[in-house]
């Protein structure tokens, strides 16, 4: 047999018919369809207005997470619009017998941190949800991509998509990571050296020794960016890791079904000789802290470098961009990136805020206090971690630091909610995107690991964590 | 959806790479629970000065761009989330094509269902669009063709473009992708069947990987409290 990629073995096992076309897209099997409240009322209207029923709905599970406030959960929701979509939520949940993981649950959180910490995120299952960073649900070796909404309503209504068969990228990290150099920083060099489309029509495979010794945060951290280069998704073959993570997770397979399973999952990863369309080899061990200093994630450098200068790059479009870009971030070419103020710091997201994220930030915190002038918030991507995290008395360690300590929602990093950025103000975040207003309109996001965004804050300004005491 | 056969208009031009979906329609105005309202939105942070004036400086709010029904941009268009109310407020607005260089995926596949047709050309061909715009002060026209798979405009120019023939069927009959699918409940039980009865690995195409049913504990109403 001709050897296969993982993708491949994943996807051939979900084709459910091939359209007789020549370029034909593939029906596929969708085993897991998650939903937030933000990109399916519309298709949930759909279904209404067509007469259409869910078609899968033990295979759907909801949570409510972008737009959520993350103050007070007993108080109700002051925004009377975020408030109707939620409503929104609940109510189609109800009408189609979804189950919904709602505020007053201890299990929401961010769409992509409950779906691995439930076990509802599994080897070898297709994924789907009306959201970009699906792609974090690849590190347990799933092909897991986002969707917009019509898609999600013909998943609702079929169980099933209709796509183009992808392209496949192996991105291989070599080598072992320094020491302060975390899965964040890996994701970054990797998108900064092939641009925000470097892998638009692929479907990325993370190998290598650097990924291998990952713990299964860092790799979701690294698959969940793989969308801000392009990439349809992304994903790390399965391991003793994976294994070890999803054992005794509520929906995770128990006892001999847990083993059979396993014995299953074992067998999902690319095969020797497998090809891919195209290939990327980085060495973790010269890559150093990143951090973004334009508009983009591939706008990123090592903490170490300078702004760059539009002048150094080839294309009049670049120049034009990064122009632009730097006249956004009030920042001139040449000014070291180590040593630049910040006023805000952002410790969350689906990239960063899980438990380990928020032991490497707290590690730095500990006995410190955030700098003068500087305001600095933590929001854990579940209830769940939150919970893990006032276990282990991390809440008290940043709240004596001067952080403000919160309930779980994507919060600052879109900005849907309350917690947002004033015009100017520079934010130390580690979400993934850099977007202009992103964080709120004339915000100025600087992108870096937790340890990275913490330290900033206690020091005022952008550091290099490699020298930090 | 409205079919696209062919379509005469004028040609907005916004020279900028890599516009994310952020941009097109940022984040504060998405808690609309309607497919519709976004067209006062499109572009908001770029389109209105902090005060809610319109930026007279920006491409869309020049006179010469007033109805325009094809936007003209530079690579990577759509990139960053995969929110489709960018497509619902660009085709509220009247636009009915997109041209560019590059597409993001999610974006792609989003125009697709919208009846937004997104044409692809190569650099070459993008550059003489955009300077044949700036030569015509902005008043200038071309025609999209989808059956013939052509741009052209009455001056010479002439570009043809590729696009899949599934994607071109939907837009071309504005197919209802769901009843399409639906058409295959057959074969879309059959897989189920397949798949739920593989448990153990024995046989069938999708048996070795397949995530049987009995795996999934059907969820209970109400839980939650797993703490
Ligand atoms: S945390 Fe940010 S990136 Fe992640 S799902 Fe929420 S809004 Fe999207």
């Amino acid at each position: 047999m001709t050897p296969r990629t993982l993708f491949a073995k994943i996807w051939d096992a979900h084709v459910v018919h091939r359209l007789p076309l020549p370029d034909g897209p593939e029906l596929l099997y969708v085993d897991l369809h998650l939903v937030h409240e933000v990109t399916s009322p519309q298709a949930f209207e759909g279904l209404r207005l067509a007469g259409r029923r869910v078609r899968r709905p033990e295979l759907t599970v909801a949570t409510a997470d972008h737009n959520v406030p993350t103050g007070d959960r007993a108080l109700p929701i002051t925004d009377a619009l975020a408030a109707r979509q939620v409503g929104a939520l609940a109510a189609n949940a109800r009408e189609f017998g979804i189950e919904l993981f709602d505020l007053a649950s201890p299990r929401q959180g961010i769409v992509h941190v409950i779906g691995p910490e439930l076990g509802l995120t599994q080897p070898g299952m297709v994924i789907v949800c009306g959201d970009s960073h699906t792609s974090t649900h690849g590190a347990f070796g799933a092909l897991a991509f986002g969707i917009g909404t019509s898609e999600v309503e013909h998943v609702l209504a079929t169980q099933c998509l209709v796509v183009m068969r992808p392209k496949t990228m192996e991105v291989r990290f070599e080598g072992a990571p320094a020491s302060g150099v975390t899965a964040k920083d890996l994701i970054l060099a990797l998108i900064g050296r092939i641009g925000t489309a470097g892998a638009t029509g692929h479907v990325i495979e993370y190998t290598g020794e650097a990924i291998r010794g990952l713990s299964m945060e860092g790799r979701m951290t690294v698959c969940n960016m793989s969308i801000e280069a392009g990439a349809r998704a992304g994903m790390i073959a399965p391991d003793d890791a994976s294994f070890a993570y999803l054992a005794g997770r509520p929906r995770a397979p128990e006892g001999e079904r847990f083993t059979r399973a396993v014995a299953r999952w074992r067998r999902l990863k690319s095969d020797d000789g497998a090809t891919y369309d195209a290939r990327v080899t980085l060495d973790a061990a010269r890559v150093g802290p990143q951090v973004t200093w334009g508009t983009n994630p591939g706008m990123v450098a090592d903490i170490t470098a300078r702004v760059p200068d539009p002048a150094g790059f080839a294309s009049a479009a670049e120049r034009q961009a990064v122009e632009r870009a730097l006249a956004y971030m009030d920042l001139q070419p040449g000014t070291p990136l180590e040593g630049l103020p910040i006023d805000r710091v952002f410790l969350g997201s689906c990239t960063n805020a899980r438990i380990e994220d928020l032991r490497s930030a707290a590690r730095v915190v500990r006995g410190r206090r955030v700098a003068a002038g500087v305001r600095a918030l933590v929001v854990p991507g579940s209830q769940q971690v939150k919970a893990q995290a006032e276990a282990e008395g991390l809440d008290r360690v940043f709240r004596e630091a001067g952080f403000e300590w919160r309930n779980s929602g994507c919060s600052m990093c879109l900005g849907m909610n309350p917690d947002i950025l004033a015009s100017g103000e520079r934010c130390a975040a580690t979400s993934n995107r850099n977007f202009e207003g992103r964080q709120g309109r004339g915000g100025r996001t600087h992108l870096m690991s937790p340890a990275m965004a913490a330290a900033a804050g206690i020091a005022g300004h952008l550091v290099d964590i490699r020298r930090w005491a | 959806m409205t079919p696209f056969v062919r379509h005469a208009g004028r040609v907005a031009a916004l020279p900028r790479v890599n516009v994310d979906t952020d941009q097109i329609v940022p984040k504060q105005f998405l808690k609309r629970i309607e497919r519709t309202g976004f067209a006062p939105v499109l572009f908001h942070d770029w389109r209105y000065r902090a005060d809610g004036s319109p930026d007279p400086a920006f491409e869309l709010n020049q006179p010469a761009a007033a109805g325009a029904s094809i936007l003209l941009a530079g690579a990577n268009f759509g990139c960053g989330s995969s929110r489709e109310h960018a497509v619902w407020a660009l085709r509220e607005h009247g636009l009915r094509v997109v041209i560019a260089e590059s597409f993001a995926d999610i974006f792609y596949a989003n125009c697709c269902q919208n009846g937004l047709l997104a044409v692809r050309l190569v650099t070459g061909e993008i550059a003489e669009l955009f300077a044949r715009h700036t030569r015509a002060a902005g008043r200038y026209d071309v025609v999209v063709d989808l059956e013939a798979q052509t741009v052209v405009d009455d001056a010479g120019f002439h570009a043809a473009f590729s696009i899949a023939s599934y994607h071109r069927e939907m837009l071309l009959r504005g197919l209802d992708e769901i009843g399409r699918t639906l058409l295959a409940e057959g074969q879309i039980a059959a897989f189920e069947r397949e798949r739920w009865n593989a448990e153990g690995g024995t046989a069938g195409r999708a048996s070795d990987l397949a995530v049987p049913r009995s795996d999934f504990r059907v969820p209970r109403s109400g839980e939650g409290d797993v703490a």
